[in-house]
């Protein structure tokens, strides 16, 4: 374990050399100023459409999700398949903003839109994670029912009880995991609270960024009052209701996406000068297409996505380090962990996305605001789940008096294997992460996706979403390796509640 | 009682001792002299451990304790859960330099004790890799390591067979001080200790010589 924690500390520190990290902005600290003060004089009554923008945000995770649900316990059920399985990663591996980049030609930017766009990569995930919570379950019960018993009724009458509850965590934790992801798809235009966010911190408008944030603080923390099995029929029902489903969906455009738009460039060129919509296959061509994107895009853009990973990674594991102790009993009174906690949710609460965009406001486009964001989210998540786990533990009564000494003799050791397999479960999404802060100006893959969307090369964009999908689906199968031969695991506890 | 030994280093008057907020033992009147080795025993939640406790904080500078679980370090060496018996004794920074090369004058400190417990081949092998006899001799080892002049043990053979379990004992026994230690096993504790507390229903049932102790009065104990 300390070899693999050092050899991972060897590569960020290499790729801290190679990356680009500065500060470029004028005057930084003058607009941290102005940001502070928009923090403490927060404004809720200019921000026209926001009721709206709320609504949307709520809908369209609600929606998204209880699509997510149906599908991924459907393909659940199929997880032995190979091809099942291969198909859910490939779909989780490709982020939400990027599943709306690929709707958005085909349907428009629309609530369908966002709703696609949370649903089939969560429905990636929760395929996954349904699948091994059954496997993972207790199956003597259903071994003891008499001997012809239908797969069904030793379905609802033997493993549902008993993976219920797990199911219930997991699909709540994910529900305010879409809610943030819903808000963060309004940042390329959908109309959800994000769409505003961007408008205020693009024109300086502090006071109703504020307003606008504290008010997804609240509905955060309101989850826990209306989200519940019994509840949340109504708002699903509102939802389906009062969603705005005028969308102009033209079958004639999807078929033109699929057997059009998407195809390499060369093969429609010659059609499109001659103005028509001819097709011709020009294997030379295609290659040199193909080339080209790897050398120009797709190259640099990982290059720099896995720089931009493993800074984080490493970023992410010494804050969490740092910062459990404040937030554990073991080490503090009750006083300081309850402010420590306020600090840590408030971090997780906070899409890095947003984080990213906050900073790169203040320090202009390099890593060091990325990073910054990545580490202050992922790290405020694991540093929760860490001190959570650590105040489950048992010392002697009679350790050591010195917080150091109980640190680093009683408490590291004992938490460290827990604490590297939550953080390699978080690898694979601080990857995905890297790749979408692309989009906010820096060189990683979403960058060149997002210019290649803007350009209108739709041909162009999904080979770069192809390519990082299957570079998250590496990654996943690089930390699960590495999880397995160090003999650690997070189980349950990582993700109900990571 | 004790009344004929000189200067009792741990004495009780009528105390109540309580656990986790209710009251788990009642009127508690004992006194321990130097080099006493006394025993104490009852049913299992009869606030055997409660009792022990309460004693390590009469005398929590002089005294080093024989956990019964959860104070072994498992992802740490041997000699490293030998070493945190005597954590507040350097600095942190100290404790730390040592966590991460340990250190020739501590490795010379220890090793004998190692030896003492047959533990020498074992110094530098993580603890949860040894057996349950092992690891509750590592746990003697950061007790004798601590020092102090007095010696608690909780259930300290709780876990091993008898050929063990009377190893174990006679290493604690002989550590030479004052001891004090819970039982489950009453041949043991006649066997090692020179006198014996029974705890029953909250309180003192007798306190008494081990050559004086009963097989009617152990039937009432336990009964």
């Amino acid at each position: 374990m300390l070899r693999t924690s050092l050899l991972f500390l060897l590569i960020a520190g290499a790729a801290f050399l190679a990356a680009d990290i500065s500060i470029t902005t004028f005057d930084p600290w003058f607009e941290l100023k102005r940001m502070a003060l928009g923090l403490v004089t927060p404004d809720f009554f200019s921000l026209p459409g926001f009721g709206r923008a709320l609504f949307n945000t709520i809908s369209f995770a609600l929606l998204g999700i209880a699509g997510a649900i149906v599908a991924g316990f459907v393909l659940s059920l199929f997880f032995e398949s190979t091809l099942v399985r291969l198909f859910c990663a490939f779909i989780r591996a490709i982020h939400e903003l990027f599943w709306a980049f690929i709707f958005m030609p085909i349907i428009g930017l629309n609530s369908l839109c966002g709703i696609l766009a949370i649903a089939i990569p969560y429905a990636g995930v929760f395929a996954k994670v349904y699948s091994e919570i059954r496997q993972e379950s207790d199956q003597r019960p259903a071994q003891a029912l008499p001997a012809g018993t239908s797969r069904l009724n030793t379905f609802f009458y033997t493993t549902l009880p008993i993976i219920y509850k797990d199911l219930k965590n997991y699909t709540s934790y994910r529900f305010e995991c879409a809610l943030r992801s819903s808000a963060i798809l309004g940042f390329i235009g959908l109309p959800t609270i994000g769409y505003h966010l961007e408008t205020a911190f693009r024109e300086g408008m502090y006071s109703q960024a504020a307003a606008l944030l504290y008010c997804f603080y609240l509905l955060i923390l309101s989850l826990r009052f209306w989200a519940r099995p019994r509840l949340i029929l109504l708002p699903l029902i509102l939802a389906v209701f009062f969603t705005s489903w005028d969308a102009s969906i033209s079958l004639a455009n999807i078929l033109r996406f699929f057997t059009y738009d998407i195809l390499p460039w060369p093969m429609r060129a010659e059609g499109f000068y001659a103005g028509s919509q001819a097709i011709s296959l020009q294997p030379v061509q295609i290659v040199q297409w193909l080339k080209d994107i790897v050398v120009t895009a797709a190259l640099p853009g990982i290059w720099n996505t896995i720089l931009l990973t493993q800074i984080a990674l490493v970023c992410t594991a010494l804050f969490t380090l740092v910062m459990f102790p404040p937030a554990c009993r073991k080490f503090y009174s009750r006083k300081v962990t309850g402010c420590a906690h306020i600090v840590l949710v408030m971090l997780r609460t906070t899409p890095e996305y947003i984080l990213a965009y906050i900073f790169l406001q203040l320090w202009g486009p390099s890593m060091l605001p990325a990073i910054i964001a990545l580490f202050l989210h992922n790290g405020g998540i694991l540093a929760y789940l860490t001190a959570r786990n650590v105040n489950l533990m048992q010392l002697p009564f009679d350790t050591s008096r010195k917080r150091l000494n109980r640190y680093f003799y009683e408490v590291l050791p004992r938490c460290y294997g827990q604490f590297l397999a939550f953080l390699f479960y978080r690898w694979e999404v601080i990857m995905r992460e890297s790749a979408i802060l692309g989009i906010l100006g820096i060189y990683t893959l979403g960058h060149f996706i997002d210019s290649a969307i803007s350009d209108d090369q739709l041909d162009k964009a999904l080979v770069l979403i192809i390519i990082t999908a299957l570079l998250n689906m590496g990654i996943d199968t690089l930390s699960q390796k590495i999880r397995r031969s160090l003999h650690i695991s997070a189980h349950f506890v990582a993700r109900s509640s990571s | 009682m004790n009344m004929s030994l000189p200067q009792p280093i741990i004495s009780l008057n009528g105390e109540d001792i309580s656990y986790s907020g209710s009251v788990a033992l009642r009127d508690i009147s004992l006194s321990i002299a130097e080099g006493e080795k006394v025993a104490l025993i009852g049913r299992s939640g009869v606030g055997k451990t409660t009792l022990l406790r309460r004693l390590y904080q009469l005398r929590p500078k002089e005294s080093a304790f024989v956990h019964q679980h959860y104070s072994l370090v498992s992802q740490l060496s041997v000699f490293h859960n030998i070493y945190m018996g005597r954590l507040d004794r350097y600095s942190s920074l100290h404790n730390l330099r040592n966590l991460l090369r340990p250190m020739p004058s501590h490795i010379e400190e220890i090793r004998p004790i190692a030896e003492k417990l047959s533990l020498q081949d074992k110094l530098f092998s993580k603890t949860g890799e040894l057996s349950g006899g092992q690891q509750q001799r590592v746990g003697i080892g950061r007790a004798l390591y601590c020092g102090g002049s007095i010696l608690m043990a909780d259930e300290p053979v709780s876990s091993l067979d008898l050929l063990q379990g009377k190893e174990i004992m006679a290493l604690i026994v002989g550590a030479g001080k004052t001891v004090i230690s819970t039982l489950h096993s009453v041949d043991l504790s006649r066997q090692f200790f020179d006198r014996i507390i029974g705890l029953r229903e909250k309180t003192i049932f007798f306190d008494l010589p081990a050559h004086q102790i009963s097989g009617d009065l152990l039937a009432e104990l336990y009964g």
